[in-house]
């Protein structure tokens, strides 16, 4: 029988959620043992190949890449997992929510301290997705399953999590595995 | 006149005395009511609603409801769990509650009450709302983006402190603590010794320079649900 | 310049100090002193709040608190005319956006803004009580009705010639409206041959009857005629003075409650306008009743124009020996009355926060227990009633429980004043009987083709035709007095909205159910009304509209949700095109191109760039 497959992406976010998977440490031999990785920054695989049973999602959606990943992730997953405050709630990117969008830019590109950029100009390649008007979760955008809060989510949190769903059991954490930082 | 009056917590009979609200009376007996702008030694306040309870069948704030003899309270029913979720729930997304670089994160009871209760995310959509941080004081923070409208500052510098250095404006999703003069906490006469700075529930109102002192694992909610301290029969 | 602004300063500051000296310093006089400063300079400046706080001595922060809380007062400089649109459900029926726009432009400005040259500014208010004669408006004081394009433009034409609000009224509505003291183009609209409360006035009959009796007498007479408050709660009225009556206190307070702000309410300003004696009487009996000699008229601020009116008419009582000390000739009997003005919140309708704001600070409801009946106005035994309900009292006292309470049903006894207004041909105020049904209002007002009605403002329920044989009464359908009708093809989810909008705007933020839940129920309508529900979010605001009826501090919030769950009760079909789901698990509530719209604005130099439309780097 063929093993299930787990996707994973890291959309607006930093990468930690998916540092705290490898933290599961040789525990992730038993998890390779379990099932097949497809499309993860783990394994490079750039699109879901076939479908797969659970999507692990980290990071909010920012831009117009970021819906369309986490549309393909939903369209592809029976079970569509938020890890992380960045896909749960939209995280530190989502402190840009209280800005214009326009300021934000002319901050980053222009005005910021640090800033060198004699044109004045805000990059504008249209090979650049454009931003959204504010920082999304997960949530909003396609129909989440669970969400893990966390940042991250400790690699307990995710382990237990896995185990539940891979059992087809719902998840449900225990009082110390609920943690918002 | 009989000093004691006696009630019913789900069921369960306890002693209160006379004059005691409900939450009062619950806390001395072990029972834990959730919430957020009681605060023991303060006014009642009634406003974070977290406290409902029924009494005799009708909906009221235990905080500031007195006790009546052979009154029939009912707390940790399913559908006030319930309805509590979605109140804490509606807090997270009124404000703008960043818990992973919160210096309050661990010690907020506003996310002891999070987990407490569960909540792994609010189902309603965050607001963003724009609100003010306000650095100006040396030695205290006072960040509008956390405040939940609890009064707990208020009331202490009034009734603690005796100073009054807090008061609200605005009203509706207006409403917002502000400063006894003018519109920086510096020009007050607000100090890091004021028992209003500890009053905060969430990470409203910080002591400068001393956050993050208390390692993950060992904060106050890391292990111990809020309330635990009442159940146990602890001090609180 | 030093030597400038220091004179005017001191002007200020003697100014301001005056207001209060007029106020006795009173520090529960606050609200008053800040009409009064606002009234003079158009704000309360910084300055202002400095010196009243001084006065008063008051922290400056409850000064600014109490100015923040109320609509009508202004911490930046108003315009020497304020026009205030009354944005009221009712009042975008009949053409409000269309006068919005031209008093826009002919002004040159938006909602919220005065006039560069510091002359007019132009706000948007709630329901100012003349929803029979909509669209209206608030210019300073002056009442102005029935307004269209033409008449916005002659209105603001006429104001920068002269600026004076008064010269705006060219004829006087009938009644006391053309007063001496009213001058108001104000119609009563009285549709029904006088029962009870519209019949002529008698002005010392029933204070007459009321002193030969003892006031548990009195309060026996109340109990017998049934009477229950018409504020729509219907508390047992001589329940409430027993209460008020047998608390300890040595002073105790009546204060009528004419803070009408239920929007499609406007049947106490008939009451005020046309039986101004009536009221007062009331009062009066109230007061001989439970043994206050203190009592107030809070009258919203929305009719100031009646004031001066009602003012008159109290010195005429107190020289014909009907208030003040010893009312008609009895040493023992003393009453008298002031008038609390309101600055402009809804909240103040609910009685505990109409005592807060009596005693001059910002209109927060209180905790309950204690009621008012123990410890209401400056902690005195108050006994807060309508001014229907005070009206019901005076022809109690004048013709008896038994001819009060031949009309009605025995739970509702007595006539009803319902306020009608939205798409009938006969808008205006009614005297009914409790018990008339909805089928028989909606003839009598010739809107028997309404699709649906409103019945009690916002905070009541909206019915469809299959409830239009029920009753008007306090146990079926129950209403403070606003009946809103709603003709073929109205939009009734706009309705909606436009109430959450209302409740929203009028939250005083004490509670976090109803400040934050007034916010996301709107929210969520809105989104019902873009087709971007799901049944999932009609399930969520569905149970957080219970959890805001069941946990809300005050009637507000326990309110507010009625416009979704009668209209989720009653009109289903209005939320069914939330039935929908996405089959790939989208949200329908997140939409790619509308929150991609800034940044292709702001990428907007670069066509080539903007035709990019979805997908990133592959």
């Amino acid at each position: 029988m063929a093993k299930p497959r787990i996707a994973t992406t890291s959309l607006c976010g930093c990468f930690g959620c998916h540092m705290s998977l490898l933290d599961i440490d040789e525990r992730i031999l038993a998890l390779a043992e379990l099932v097949d990785f497809d499309r993860s920054p783990i394994d490079d695989i750039k699109h879901i190949s076939q479908r797969c049973r659970v999507g692990l999602i980290e990071g909010g959606c920012a831009n117009e890449e970021n819906v369309e990943v986490l549309r393909e992730f939903r369209r592809n997953c029976d079970i569509l997992v938020s890890v992380g405050d960045c896909a749960t709630t939209g995280g530190l990117p989502a402190l840009r929510n209280l800005v214009p969008l326009q300021e934000c830019l002319e901050e980053a590109y222009v005005h910021g301290p640090s800033v060198h950029n004699p044109s004045g100009e805000i990059p504008n390649d249209p090979e650049i997705p454009l931003l959204l008007n504010k920082v999304y979760p997960a949530h909003e955008v396609v129909k989440v399953d669970y969400h893990l809060p966390g940042c991250p989510p400790s690699a307990d949190t995710l382990w237990a999590a896995l185990n539940a769903l891979l059992a087809d059991e719902p998840v449900q954490l225990p009082y110390e595995l609920i943690k918002y930082d | 006149m009989s000093t004691q009056v006696t009630i019913t917590i789900d069921g369960a009979e306890i002693t209160a005395a006379v004059g005691q609200t409900i939450i009062e009376a619950a806390d001395a007996a072990g029972v834990y009511i959730p919430r957020l702008c009681h605060k023991p030694g303060l006014d009642a306040f009634g406003g974070c609603r977290v406290c409902t309870v029924t009494a005799n069948g009708r909906p009221c704030s235990a905080c500031t409801q007195p006790v009546m003899p052979g009154m029939i309270v009912q707390n940790d029913t399913e559908k006030l769990r319930d309805f509590r979720k979605t109140l804490v729930e509606m807090m997270f997304v009124e404000g703008n509650h960043f818990c992973m670089f919160c210096e309050k994160s661990g010690g907020c009871e506003l996310q002891a009450l999070g987990y407490r209760m569960g909540i792994d995310v609010p189902r309603f959509p965050f607001l963003f709302p724009k609100r003010d941080v306000d650095a100006s004081h040396p030695d205290i923070l006072v960040d509008h983006n956390r405040c939940i409208l609890c009064a707990r500052c208020i009331r202490t510098s009034r009734d603690v402190d005796g100073k009054q250095v807090f008061d609200f404006v605005g009203r509706g999703a207006h409403k917002r603590v502000a400063v006894r003069t003018g519109t920086r906490l510096a020009d007050s006469d607000a100090e890091v010794s004021d028992a209003a700075v500890e009053a905060c529930p969430v990470g409203a109102l910080l002591k400068k320079r001393v956050g993050y002192t208390t390692p993950i694992g060992a904060r106050r909610y890391d292990h111990e649900p809020i309330g635990s301290d009442i159940e146990n029969g602890e001090e609180n | 310049m030093r030597a400038e602004i220091h004179p005017m300063s001191t002007l200020l500051d003697s100014a301001v100090r005056k207001i209060c000296k007029s106020f006795d310093n009173d520090p529960t006089r606050l609200l008053d002193v800040a009409r009064a400063v606002q009234e003079k300079y158009r704000c309360v400046s910084d300055e202002a709040v400095d010196v009243i706080a001084q006065v008063l001595h008051l922290p400056r922060v409850t000064v600014e608190s109490l100015v923040s809380f109320y609509a009508f007062l202004s911490r930046e400089k108003q315009g020497r005319v304020i026009i205030r649109l009354c944005d009221d459900v009712i009042d975008r029926m009949h053409g409000y956006d269309r006068v919005l726009a031209v008093f826009r432009e002919e002004l040159g400005i938006e909602v919220g803004e005065t006039t560069s040259d510091g002359n007019i500014t132009l706000e948007r208010t709630a329901c100012i009580g003349m929803s029979d004669q909509a669209p209206a408006a608030l210019i300073n004081d002056v009442v102005v009705t029935r307004l269209n394009s033409d008449r916005a433009r002659e209105i603001v034409r006429e104001l920068r010639e002269h600026m004076d609000p008064n010269r705006l009224v060219r004829t006087y509505g009938r009644g006391n409206n053309a007063h001496d003291l009213v001058r108001s183009m104000v119609h009563n609209n009285i549709q029904t041959e006088p029962l009870v409360l519209l019949s002529a006035i008698n002005r010392c009959g029933a204070i007459r009857k009321a002193l030969s009796l003892r006031p548990v007498e009195v309060i026996r007479a109340v109990k017998a005629a049934r009477l229950r408050g018409r504020g729509g709660a219907g508390f047992p009225c001589g329940m409430k003075w027993e209460f008020t009556r047998a608390a300890d206190g040595e002073q105790k307070v009546v204060i009528c409650n004419a803070d009408e702000g239920e929007p499609g309410t406007f049947k106490d300003r008939i009451l005020l306008t046309e039986y101004p004696d009536r009221v007062f009487a009331g009062m009066t009996i109230a007061g001989y009743a439970i043994g206050a000699q203190e009592g107030i008229l809070y009258l919203r601020a929305e009719y100031a124009y009646l004031r001066a009116f009602l003012e008159d008419v109290l010195q005429k009582r107190r020289e014909d020996g009907l208030l003040g000390d010893g009312i008609l000739g009895r040493d023992d009997v003393s009453f008298d009355i002031r008038i609390q003005m309101g600055a402009g919140a809804y909240v103040c309708g609910e009685e505990t926060a109409l005592i807060s704001s009596c005693e001059g600070t910002r209109g927060d409801p209180k905790n309950r227990p204690p009621f008012p009946a123990q410890h209401g106005y400056l902690g005195r035994p108050t006994s807060v009633n309508n001014v229907e309900t005070l009206c019901c009292v005076t022809k109690i006292m004048e013709e008896g429980a038994a001819a009060f309470s031949q009309y009605g049903t025995k739970q509702s006894s007595g006539t009803k004043l319902l306020s009608i207004s939205g798409d009938c041909r006969r808008p205006g105020v009614y005297e009914l009987p409790f018990g008339t049904t909805l089928r028989e209002v909606l003839a009598l007002c010739d809107a028997d083709d309404a699709i649906a009605v409103q019945v009690g403002g916002p905070s009541g329920q909206m019915v469809g035709p299959e409830h239009y044989d029920r009753q008007i009464c306090f146990d079926d359908l129950a209403t403070g007095g606003s009946i809103m009708t709603f003709g073929p093809g109205r939009d009734l989810l706009e309705v909606v909205s436009g109430f959450l909008e209302f409740f929203e705007d009028e939250s005083c933020g004490y509670c976090t159910p109803c400040r934050v839940g007034t916010v996301l129920l709107k929210e969520a309508v809105d989104r019902v009304r873009a087709d971007l529900c799901e049944p999932l979010d009609i399930e969520r605001f569905e149970e957080m509209g219970t959890m805001m009826k069941a946990m809300s501090r005050c009637g507000l919030g326990q309110t507010a949700p009625n416009p979704v769950l009668s209209t989720l009760e009653n009109f289903p079909a209005l939320y069914a095109g939330c039935n929908k789901v996405d089959s790939d698990g989208y949200r329908r509530s997140f939409d790619l191109e509308a929150s991609l719209s800034e940044a292709r604005a702001i990428r907007g130099g670069h066509p080539e760039a903007a035709t990019n439309g979805k997908g990133g780097p592959q």
